[in-house]
This record gives structure tokens, sequence and C-alpha cells, in this order.
């Protein structure tokens, strides 16, 4: 019965009766040691399966078992949304003290013009003017001793040397002194060449210069730990800098903005009007007008809606970070790689006339209404001795498997074969249960007579969207992106409409907040008293208002206060 | 000599900080030889736990005989004899403490100087918390009441409330006489202007205006409107704690020059009319409950009483005219009064300028006892001068003749601002001095009893050396109110209310026994006799909830009308427990039907009722408020420095430093601080942990290599 966080089993040993007593010991200098009860942990409506308690001793014996309370640290569920940071200790090396830097532009990608270093910390400027020498030489300025005293926000262009004196790079330093920049510490910008080798050398210089290597995330762990993002901002700092297209980055500014707060706020916001109403009547009796219940009903059900739309928006969020992957599959020599260079508008694949000439999977991507989206042309798959297109068949097969997407490319002039037929038959038989979509494409309409639609009407039916194309003019292309769209049910996102996305933490909370808008519902129906609709609501405000981290309790009475007349 | 230096010390005080120095006897005593005398003490009280000491000054005076002149000990001063400093020299001398209680007027002792009303919603709550940790505000209401109601009946088990209309001579006259022949608490009449110091910033006594010195090392100051009291009536106000009694003077001034901060607030009360020129024939009668409820858990104390009725008038177009027409004489819309009034309290001037499309405002007739002609104008609380207030009463139907026996008035009052105690009341400055009641920005009786209550358990297991007792927020709305208090910023009067308790379906008022007589017993509040009462009752409600899930009914009257009234069927073998979980089914229905038990009382058929009906609700919280307790609970250093800690909002460095909260939970509900300076503040505190942590591993590490 007794929550034992505290190492005091001793006293309860002697108290037995204290079971529903959460007691604890501790011994300040001062104030006097202090007795807690939170009795409220066991009431004995809970407990009275338990013989009841003797009379309890009195309290004497305490005094002599005073000992202080050991806690159990728990782990804070509101930094789970932080994640590497905050796992591993490395929140240990995070101290005021220390300048971080870090190539904060990606690499590994074709090389960009420009990458930057960036510096933040207290010694951010100090270690800056260690690396960076001016072209432009001030009075007084002295590249070794660190004296560099740059005007925030003034851009200065100079080159890096590194610890031998060696230039290193041809650079712009953009000083960001605190507290106006994104850490809100002092922040040197460095603005290299995009090549990796040479941001590696300036971030080397820097690091031998005092600084050190920040940990992923690191930036953003200062940028809200020292005030300058709330929690559901710096979660989206995190997407816009993984975001692989650009309606991502779009959602994940819109997310930064408050686009997606707004409307938490506004839902939050609607449950504390509620909680008002119907607060106001249980502390103030006889001054209130009664409460209309189909008023009530009405703001729950589109409160209740507006969380359903938000959460199906989260499954939008997860294609915009993850993208989608398309497999084209088909006979060969049916124009799969055609159809893969005119979409991409690139010569990625070879084309020939000769059957068989994509033997391995060739990659491309497309941007379809803003998701990135990997094509993946494959070996066309026929009964083959060839050893090196056997393996081309198989890794074709293999692809199909694990895309979004599989594009049934057939050739409008050969019409439906009963190839066509055992390998869609082989796709779905290695599909098991796990559906794929799989859309129909007839390539080379352009060259085909109108006859072909019998078959096609017939064979549609297995495919969940059937597409004409002419790879090589590019028509239907856009059909099949609206098809793939439908698809993967992106088309009911308007256009510019709902521009913000919803993360796990997130998505968390508005099921937790959906759930007790429905258990709600059923309070109301099953008419419990007006009290007990206030507790569903209360976890639905505190959902919500963990997504925008409010309390609640004040403001509800403000509230009151301020909007009826009661009061003796 | 020593009254003389007393006033001018106190003339001098503000202007030369250091003039105590210059008056030695009004310096704190030091004992020389404390601890020795101490012990001897103690065993006296030890051997004589039961000893009487006389409520009477001069017999006082002659038993302390032995001890030098205008000197007195005790182990507890209780300052103040409102309904927190009866409830906390009563808790104090039943727990063996040698209690003084000192009060400016005897003949006021527990007065309720305002509504002449105990408990109503929340309130009851508090009442119901009291008494089941053996406190003394239920009893008397329950002995004294004019009328009793149970409001928000339909509204759920846990914003049910008891209020009683309660007779303000008997409730004061009962109080007093259980005040009076308590054992081991003495009475006298006193102003305290001062308090003693020891060495240590701890409290030794307190000193009064006429040059008493009483010692003792735990006092409780319960103020109430009485510090630098000051009452208005429109624009005339004159020095008074209330009206007729004198305020209390340089108390305010000595606890400032001790470092603590004050601030002021205001209240008021309405105006009385005299009952037999009120014409009830044109209104609403509002009557009391058929089936009295009680606010002790102690049946001793349920006796029944003949009620009386009280009634319901309303606002007119002329009462607003009137307050329209005569704004600018109020002290809010005149602007001589900067007020931090009562938000739940309004005026009938604030109730008519703010809401200005309401028509119309109720307004209750209440009456004050059953010998005192006085009625008491709920809801007409103004601040319009005297002449205006009869002419205002006149628009109100049935008063249309009345005659108005006390004017309505505001008070100001110095508190001190709660966040300078810990939640045992005992300040942080100063060892051993306690506040309880208005001084710390409540209003209202019973948060003065439950303040009360707990100041006095503290005060005298302080003075006996005991660890002091903390009620957890969500253990009791005494909790909560505490809580609060200590970190909260008032901008009103605090009053409970319902929705202060995150948690309230736990802290209902049929459960306050089950969660703190407990508590109670332990303490040593509770008696044999009330213990067995306690355990019985509980042991009736399990008894009877064990037969309800055994016993099984198939068709029958009961269940063609539990269909009937839930509208869902009833299986076949149905328990009871299953039939009284349906809706609209309630325990008198397996009562009708002969399913009931006889032995259960009222009260009891309801906890088994709230037990079972709600179990799924009670259950989830009951949940809900473990998860949140891990983290809640979690306590702070005391040692803290928030002001190194940048990642704070200046606002949240600044209020913490102030309010030195004891846990994180505290820490959020401290006002200006956000749930993004409680993230950063437990990133701090467990970044603390693993630097302490790897340096133990390191020490570890190193003695181990030591040792090989």
């Amino acid at each position: 019965m007794i929550i034992s966080e505290n190492s005091h089993t001793a006293t309860m040993a002697l108290l037995p009766s204290f079971r529903t007593i959460i007691t604890r010991f501790y011994r300040p200098t001062k104030p006097p040691p202090q007795l807690i009860f939170s009795s409220l942990l066991f009431p004995k409506k809970l407990s009275s399966l338990f013989p009841l308690p003797p009379k309890p001793q009195p309290l004497k014996p305490l005094a002599s078992t005073r000992q202080e309370t050991s806690f159990v640290s728990n782990r804070d569920e509101r930094l789970v949304g932080l994640g590497s940071v905050n796992d591993g200790g490395s929140i240990e090396t995070q101290s005021s003290t220390s300048t971080i830097a870090a190539i904060v532009t990606s690499l590994g990608g074709p090389p960009a013009a420009v990458g930057i270093v960036r510096l933040s910390g207290p010694n951010a400027v100090d270690i800056a003017g260690r690396v960076f020498s001016p072209a432009k030489k001030k009075k007084g300025f002295d590249s070794g001793s660190g004296s560099w005293k740059p005007k925030s926000h003034i851009v200065e262009y100079g080159v890096v040397l590194d610890s031998q004196g060696n230039v290193v790079d041809e650079v712009l330093a953009v000083p960001m002194l605190a507290p106006k920049s994104y850490t809100r510490e002092d922040v040197v910008e460095l603005q290299c060449h995009g090549s990796e080798v040479c941001l590696r050398r300036v971030l080397k210089a820097c690091l031998e210069a005092g600084a050190r290597l920040a940990e992923p995330g690191e930036f953003t762990l200062r940028a809200f730990l020292n005030g300058r993002l709330d929690l559901s901002q710096a979660e989206n700092v995190g997407k816009l800098i993984s975001a692989k297209s650009v309606a991502a980055a779009d959602a994940a500014l819109a997310g930064m903005q408050g686009g997606f707060s707004t409307l938490v706020r506004s839902l939050r916001g609607q449950c504390i009007e509620l909680l008002t109403e119907i607060e106001a009547r249980l502390d103030f009796e006889d001054e209130m007008p009664p409460l209309d219940v189909n008023i009530i009903m009405d703001s729950i059900h589109a409160m209740s809606q507006d969380v359903e739309h938000a959460l199906e928006t989260a499954n939008y969020d997860k294609l915009l970070q993850s993208g989608l992957q398309i497999a084209i599959v088909g006979r060969p020599n049916v124009g799969k790689s055609s159809l893969l260079n005119a979409w991409s508008k690139s010569e990625r694949a070879i084309v020939t006339e000769i059957a068989g000439t994509t033997r391995d999977v060739v990659e491309a991507s497309v941007s379809v209404a803003g998701v990135a989206v990997t094509l993946l042309d494959t070996a066309g798959i026929r009964e083959t001795d060839d050893i090196v297109e056997k393996i081309g068949v198989e890794r074709s097969e293999a692809v199909a498997m694990g895309a979004d997407v599989i594009i049934m490319t057939v050739s409008a002039i050969d019409g439906w074969t009963l190839e066509d037929t055992k390998l869609v038959e082989r796709i779905r038989s290695n599909m098991g249960s796990a559906s794929i979509p799989m859309i129909l494409v007839i390539n080379k309409i352009d060259c085909a007579s109108s006859a072909c639609s019998d078959w096609v009407n017939r064979e549609a039916k297995l495919f969940s969207k059937h597409v004409f194309t002419c790879a090589i003019t590019g028509q239907g292309i856009h059909g099949l992106e609206k098809s793939i769209l439908e698809i993967v049910g992106l088309d009911k996102i308007p256009a510019g409409g709902r521009r913000w996305t919803v993360n796990q933490r997130q998505c968390e909370q508005l099921m937790r907040a959906k759930e007790a808008l429905v258990r709600l519902k059923s309070t109301i129906e099953e008419e419990l008293p007006l009290d007990f609709w206030t507790i569903d609501l209360k976890e639905a405000a505190l959902a919500l208002g963990q997504i925008s981290g409010d309390d609640i309790s004040e403001e509800i009475l403000s509230n009151i206060f301020g909007k009826f007349c009661i009061g003796k | 000599m020593s009254i003389l230096s007393v006033h001018l010390s106190r003339l001098t005080r503000h202007h030369f900080p250091f003039s105590s120095l210059l008056f030695p006897s009004s310096r704190p005593y030091y004992h020389a030889c404390a601890p020795s005398r101490r012990n001897l003490r103690l065993s006296v009280v030890k051997r004589f736990p039961f000893r009487c000491f006389c409520s009477f000054p001069a017999t006082n005076s002659n038993g302390n005989r032995n001890v030098e002149v205008g000197e007195e000990k005790y182990d507890v001063i209780v300052v103040g004899g409102g309904h927190a400093g009866c409830e906390a020299a009563l808790a104090s001398a039943r727990l063996g403490a040698k209690t003084l209680l000192l009060t400016l007027n005897i003949d006021r002792i527990a007065w309720q100087p305002c509504n002449p009303a105990v408990g109503g919603l929340a309130k009851s709550q508090l009442v119901h918390e009291v008494d089941a940790l053996g406190g003394e505000i239920g009893k008397v209401a329950d002995r004294c009441y004019l009328q009793k109601r149970v409001l928000n009946v339909s509204r759920g088990p846990a914003v049910r409330a008891l209020r009683a209309q309660t007779d303000k001579r008997e409730y004061a006259m009962q109080m007093k006489n259980v005040v009076e022949s308590t054992p081991n608490l003495s009475i006298r009449e006193a102003m305290v202007t001062d308090i003693l110091l020891g060495k240590n910033d701890n409290v030794e006594g307190v000193c009064t205006f006429f040059g008493m010195n009483f010692y003792a090392p735990a006092v409780i100051l319960t103020t109430g409107t009485f510090m630098s009291g000051k009452i208005w009536v429109g624009r005339t106000s004159m020095p008074a704690g209330r009206a007729g009694e004198s305020a209390s003077h340089g108390l305010t001034e000595n606890l400032q020059r001790l470092g603590f901060e004050s601030d002021r607030l205001k209240t008021g009360t309405p105006a009385r009319v005299d009952c037999r020129t009120v014409d009830f024939s044109v209104l609403e009668p509002q009557l009391g409950d058929e089936e009295v409820s009680w606010f002790s858990f102690d049946p001793d104390f349920h006796i029944e009483k003949e009620q009386m009725c009280c009634y319901l008038t309303r606002t007119t177009k002329s009462t607003h005219q009137l307050i329209k027409n005569n704004l600018h004489e109020t002290p809010t819309y005149g602007g001589w009064v900067e007020a931090k009034g009562p938000r739940y309290c309004p005026s009938i001037e604030d109730k008519i300028v703010r809401f200005q499309d309401k028509e119309s405002h109720q307004i209750f007739l209440e009456p004050e006892g059953r010998t005192v002609p006085e009625l008491y104008v709920q809801g007409f609380s103004t601040g319009l001068p005297e002449r205006l207030q009869l002419p205002l009463l006149r628009t109100l139907p049935g008063l249309e003749n009345c005659s108005m026996l006390r004017p309505a008035y505001a008070v100001e009052y110095d508190y001190l601002p709660a966040h300078q105690c810990s939640r045992s009341l005992m300040t942080k400055k100063i060892d051993g001095l306690f506040f309880s009641g208005q001084i710390n920005g409540t209003t209202g009786y019973e948060e003065a009893a439950a303040q009360g209550i707990i100041s006095g358990i503290n005060a005298a297991r302080h003075s006996d050396g005991k660890p002091l007792i903390v009620l957890e927020r969500e253990s009791s709305y005494i909790g909560t109110l505490i809580d609060d208090l200590v970190t909260k910023d008032l901008r009103e009067p605090y009053r409970m209310l319902t929705s202060r308790s995150e948690h309230r379906l736990l802290l209902r008022s049929d459960n306050a026994d089950s969660r703190l007589t407990p508590l109670g017993c332990e303490i040593g509040l509770i008696d044999d006799r009330r213990w067995k009462i306690y355990q019985d009752k509980q042991a009736r409600i399990s008894d009877e909830k064990k037969r309800l899930k055994t016993v099984r009914i198939s068709g029958g009257d009961l269940a063609a009308d539990v269909s009937h009234f839930s509208g869902q069927p009833v299986k076949e073998s149905s328990t009871l427990e299953s039939l009284l979980k349906k809706p609209h089914i309630e325990y008198k229905l397996l009562d009708k039907h002969g399913f009931g038990n006889k032995m259960l009382s009222r009260t009891e058929k309801e906890c088994v009722e709230i037990d079972i009906k709600y179990e799924g609700f009670i259950i989830r919280q009951q949940n809900q408020l473990q998860q949140m307790i891990h983290q809640q609970h979690r306590r702070l250093p005391e040692d803290l420095d928030y002001y190194a800690m940048t990642t704070l909002s200046l606002e949240a460095r600044e209020k913490l430093s102030k309010v030195r909260p004891q846990t994180i939970g505290q820490a959020s509900r401290v006002g200006g601080v956000s749930p993004a300076d409680i993230t950063a503040l437990m990133i701090i505190l467990e970044t603390k942990r693993r630097k302490a942590q790897e340096l133990r591993r390191h020490q570890i590490r190193a003695s181990v290599m030591c040792n090989l």
C-alpha cells in the first residue's frame, strides 16, 4: 500500500496504521523536520478491502526515526521531445561556459556553393577571432590575441587560418552577439565554400582554437534553454533541419510561426471556455442561469472534429518527413526507363530499343505536390538465363516489395500479355498480406490504336488506378501524379491550407485530447452530474496545454470572474 | 519605566532602526539557561497532561507568582481569538501544550462579523476536514445553526456542499465556552505589539501594549483585519479592526523591522436591517433542508433544531438608477481607494457597472440569530456613504419601509504575503513564529479555521521538538489552500473554491474523515471514542459494499424499477452493485424495495453509493494523481541559487527566489513561472544530479585505486 519511493519502511513498520499516509521526513537545518501527509493516495474506499487499522500510536516514535528523504527521480516526459540531446548524459557537458561549433549546412550531397560553420557560446567571438582574419584590419585588431571586436550583425570578409597560420578558406564572418542570436549566446557563423573538405578544415580550426564539437541538436537545445524557443518550436527546428522537401520546410516554418500552435490554442481556448461555463455553475450555484446542454454538445462535437483533422495531417506529416518510394515495374521494353526520364526530366536511365537494357535499379527524385518522391526504375521482369539480368530481376522484385506505390507499366502496342498476368500474380503473391497500392500505366499510348480499351477495362479492375501515358511526350505524367496523391490520401490536404505538421509527441497529446472528448460525450449521454463533465474537459485542455505548454486552473478562475456576475 | 520605554521605542522605531538597542527592555529576552529550564517544564507537562490552567488573568498571575513580575511562560501563544485563533489554541492545548490565547476583546471571541454562516461551496469541505482532524468549527456550527441546506445536490458528489446559517451570538458563546473550558488553555485580553526574538532567529514570546512580556517557543499570529485596520463608510474612515472595535497598531511595523514584507487587503460587509421592518409576504422564502446534514463526523453533535427561513429579493431598476447616479460617491469609482477587493465578493455597484446587461441581481436576506432582529443583506455590500445606504436598501422589494441597524462598511488591513511561510505555516524567517487566517491573505471563517488547526498542531509540535506536519496539496482542501497561499500571488483575499482543486473528485466531504481522521488520531486530536466511531463507520461501509457485490436479484419489482429509471435493461442475476452503477439509480431505490441495509445511516449509504457509482472515475483520477505525484513531489534542494539559473526567465528567477518552493510541483504553481521554466529547472537539476553522481563514481574509483 505504501508508495515507497522513500526509504522509510522502518517507520511504517512502527506504524502499521499509517498505511493511509505518506510520511516524509527530512531534516533541514531550518525549518525543522516536517511530516508530509498525502493520505489521498490511499483513500479508505479503495483500501477498505483490507482490515481496518487499529488505533494509531501517538506520533512520538516518529521523532526518533527522522531521516533524510531519498527521492527517486523520474524521467520527465516533457524532455522526451529533445531526444538525443537529453539521452546518454550529453546534457552533462552542456554548461554555459562551453562554446560549441559545428557544420550546420548539410554534408553528403553534391557540394553546395556555400557552407556554414557555426560557433555558439560565451567564447564564440574569441575563438572566431583566433581563426578568422578580416581582410580589412581595423585599428587595434590582433588576430593572435583573440581581441576581435566585431559589431553584431555586420558581415566581415576575411580568411580562416589554421594553427600554423595557413589560409584554410576565404570566408564571410557573421557575428550575432547575445542575446540577438539563435541561441541567445554569442554566435559567429563562418560562411565558407561549400565543399566538404573546406568545411571540415574550418571546423577543425575552430575546434583547435578551443571550441567543442556540438552534440546533435545542441544549438537548438541551447536556444531552448536560453528561452529562445518553446518546446514545440524547438521540435520544429529539428524538422526544418531534416526536412526533405520544400513543403516540409514550409510546414516546419508554419509550425515555428505558430500555425499549429494557433489551432491548438484555439481548441484549448474552447475547452477553457466550456470549463468556465461549467465551473462557474459549480462554485456559484445559485447565481447562474442554467446551462444549455445542446450548445455544449455542439461545441464538443466541433472540437472533436478539429482534433480529428489535426490528427489526419499527422499522416501527411510522415510523408513529408520520409517521402514516397515508387517502384516502376513491368516486362522488359515497355518504356519504364523512358517514363522515369520523362518524369524526372533527366536522362538518369539509359534507354535503348534492346529489351533488358536496365539491369540494376535506377533512382531518380521528383517532387509531387511538395512530397519528395523517389522513383525506382527496375529491370524488366522476365524469365531469363542471363546471370546479370537475373540478379536485376530479383532486385526489381525486392524493390517493388519495399515501395509505397508500385507502378505496373505495360505497352499499349503489345496490349495485356500473359507475361503481364504472371508478373502481377508474382508480385501479389510476394506481397502476401501487405497490400501495396498498384497503378496500371499504359505507356506508348501515342503508338497504339484506340482498340486497347477492351483489355484495359478488364485488367484495370485489379489495380487501384490506371493512367495512359506517353513517356516520349510526357503526356499523362500529370495524371499519374494525381493518381498517386489520391492513393496516398494527400489530395485531401488543401493546397496552401493547413501547412503545419504534427509530430509524435504532439500526436500523442492530440490522441489524448480526442479520447477525453469521446469520454466526455459518453459522460453527458449517461447524464452523469455536471462535475464529471469537467474531469475529461480538463483532461482535454491539459493535453492540448501540453502541446502549447500552458497551465489551466488560474485561467478558468479569471475567466469566471471576468465573465459572470457572481459573488455575494 | 518599562511601559515608558516601550512607548518611546514605538515612536522612534520607524526613524531609527537601531533604537531598540537603546531600550533593552523591548529587546528579545535571552534565557541564560534555557535548555535546562525547558526540560523541567516539559517534564511537568508530561506528568500533568490535563492540568487545567485558569482562564482568568488575575488568577493566572497569582498562579505564576514565582515568575518574574511581568513575565509569563507558555508553550504556545496564540494572538487573536477569531476563527483561526480559536482553532489554533484548541488544537495546541489539546495536544498538551500550555497555551495562552491573547485577544483584544474576550467578548468577541469567535465573532462572525460578516456573513452569519458556515460552509458553502468548497468551504464546507474545509469544515469537514477540520472536523475530521479533530477541530471545533464543524461542531459549533452544528450546534448553532438556524438553517441548513445542501448545495449542488445534483451536480456531483465532489461539489456537493453543506451550508449553515448560524446564530452569531450563540456561535460566539459556544466557542467561547469551549475555549474557556479546555484544559491547558488560558485566555487574556491584550494587544500584542511586538515579537520577542531569541539568538537564533527564533521566537521567544510576545510583548504587549501595556508592557507585558509573555514567553513561549511558539507564537501564532491570527490578527484578522485588526493589524492597522481601517474601516470606511463612503469617504469617511477611522482606524478600527471592525465596526466599534479598535485596531491593533505597531505590530506590522515591528514585523517589517524583522524583515517581513506586508501589504494591504480590503474586504467589506453589507448593511444589516431590522427584520421587524421587512415585508416578507412579497418575498420568496428559502427553506432549509428537510433532512438536516451535519458538518461534524461526531454524532454527539447531531442535534436537530427548529430551522429559520431565509428570503430572496432582487435589485430593481431604481436600485440600478440610484447607484448609477451616485457612482462618484463610491470608493472604487470615485477613485479614493485603490481596492484589492475580492472578485467573488463584488460590491453591488461593481456588479451593476460591470454587468450592465443584467437587469436584476439576487439579494438574500439571512437571519443573524434567534434572539436578534438583524437581517444580513447578502449580495448587497456597498461603498456608498451612509446617507445613501438606506434609500438604496429601500429600493428592494420587501424592504421599502425597512430600517437599517448597521451600515455597510469596508475594512482595509495589513496582511503578510504567505510566501513568507512554509507549508507548516511557520514563517521561513523566524523559527517558531506561525501565521494563520487573514494575516495570510485569506477570507472566510472556514479558511481561517483550516489554517488555525494546522498552525495550532504545528506550534504545539514545534514547542515539543517534534517534526512539523504538512498536508500535501492533493491530500485535502486544507493542503490545497495552504499550498496556494505559499506559492501564488494574491490579487485579492483568498477564498476557497472547488475549481482550485485539481483532483476534487477525490477530496469530497463524504470522505474527509477517511482521508484525515487517521491523521488526526496519529497527531492526538482524535480521542478513543471518536476513533471507535470512525472505525465502526468504515467497517459498516466496507461490509455493505461487500454485500452489494454478492447479493444478486433476478427480475422482480426492483429490476423493473431499475430498468424504468435508468432506461437500461437489467440482466438476470444482477448484483445490487451493478444496479447501483446504472444511471439515475440511487441507494434509496434499494431501500424502497427492501434491499437496503437498515444498519446504515443516511450518510453511510451515501458513501457506499458514491464509491460504487463513480468507481471508474475515482480510480482514473487516482491513477492520474499517482502519476502526477511522482513528478510533482520531487524535492527541490533548499539551497538552490535561482538567480544563477540563467536558463530561467528573469521573472521565474525572481519569483522562485522569493517563494523558495519545496517541490517541483510547487515551483510550477508559482505565478510567473512558465512550464518552460520548469523544464529548464529540471534540466538543471538533472545536470546537477548527474554531475554529483559522476563525482561520486569518481571518488569510489579513486578510493578503490587507493586500496589496490
